[in-house]
């Protein structure tokens, strides 16, 4: 029967009804912090417990869903087309509060982590946090960080982000809606942009904007923030 | 079937510029503004590919869950530093929010509202 659990097919089939049947539990009860991605991975994690699988094994399966987030990404170029007009008009704050978000991201979680103690090669993980997985992780090998733990800490700030991010904008009073949309992307990456994208595209668009933006701006600046920290002797 | 042929067409060609440059960035994040540029030169029309594009968007979340069980993996280092990780991404996180906000909000002149309601929804 376990051999039968490590079927790529039941490993597929397995995450489908659990995403499936989280996204009901959501649907049903609009309990914010039933959130359906950290529902579907616990739910996920008891059975394998329960059924005693091997992590590996469901990694090994699961990797004919992870790479569908290629294509998705990609689709995110319609809704960008589609706001291309409005984006136009804001280039500077895009620009500016993009920057700005890139500098806060690294520097404050790499600060944070060292005044609590966290070892060098943990805080240098941590330090490309805000951005999407592929370039996160990117990020973090070439500046000395654990890759895989880097990806992890990658999804906790996404999903933490997507509960909570537009509750701490309210109570932060962002109130511009294109404010709010690129805040998202800018820190919760693409877990924060699914999110707006079930507010509406719109939504989606501004923190695809965000998602893109801050990426580029963190795989090409991070480095240099992190050495620059170095030189100041904070870290 | 056209539009799985564009989006996947849009990513190879983001590998192979990764490939053949070796510039640091994700195939798909290329792949993503390539597909931009196609549609804004009008070489693509947004109508072929925004069936297939409605469906990845909004179920984006989904391809996040085999990832998310991956952290399974790094379990023990995770535990070593617990506290740091968690209190040190979340405060980011939450300062990352604000403070990017507040910046464009202060660049924008004239407070935007956006529609909240999805024109060709799938729910």
């Amino acid at each position: 029967m376990n051999l039968f659990f490590e079927n790529d097919v039941f490993i597929v089939t397995l995450t489908f009804v659990a995403f499936f049947t989280a996204k009901k539990i959501q649907e049903k009860t609009r309990i914010i912090l039933l959130n359906p991605i950290l529902v579907a991975i616990i739910m996920i994690i008891s059975f394998l417990f329960l059924f005693k699988i091997d992590f590996e094994v469901y990694h090994k399966g699961s990797k004919l869903i992870a790479f569908f987030l290629k294509p998705a990404i990609v689709a995110l170029g319609v809704p960008l087309y589609q706001q291309i007009d409005k984006i136009k008009i804001q280039a500077v704050p895009i620009l500016v509060s993009q920057l700005v978000g890139c500098l806060v991201g690294v520097v404050s979680v790499v600060l944070i982590a060292k005044w609590m103690g966290a070892p060098r090669d943990i805080i240098l993980s941590l330090a490309p946090k805000s951005v999407t997985t592929p370039i996160a992780m990117e990020v973090s090998k070439t500046i000395g960080g654990i890759p895989p733990l880097t990806a992890s800490v990658v999804i906790l700030v996404g999903i933490f982000g997507s509960i909570f991010g537009y509750g701490i904008m309210k109570f932060t009073r962002i109130k511009s809606s294109l404010a709010q949309g690129i805040s998202m992307g800018t820190a919760a990456h693409v877990v924060g942009t699914s999110k707006s994208m079930e507010i509406s595209q719109n939504f989606g668009a501004m923190s695809s904007i965000g998602l893109i933006v801050n990426g580029v701006l963190t795989a090409l600046l991070a480095p240099y923030i992190l050495e620059l920290l170095n030189y100041l002797g904070l870290f | 079937m056209k539009q799985v042929v564009i989006v996947l067409v849009c990513l190879l060609i983001g590998e192979l510029i990764v490939y053949v440059t070796g510039v640091k960035l994700p195939s798909s994040i290329i792949g993503m503004l390539l597909l931009t540029l196609f549609l804004q030169l009008g070489w693509v029309k947004s109508s072929t590919v925004s069936g297939i594009s409605n469906f990845l968007t909004q179920n984006m979340a989904f391809f996040f869950v085999p990832p998310g069980v991956a952290i399974m993996l790094y379990l023990e280092v995770i535990q070593a530093s617990f506290w740091p990780i968690l209190t040190a991404s979340l405060v980011s996180t939450i300062l990352v929010l604000a403070i990017t906000g507040w910046t464009h909000q202060l660049f924008m002149d004239n407070k935007h509202v956006l529609p909240k309601k999805n024109k060709n929804s799938q729910h």
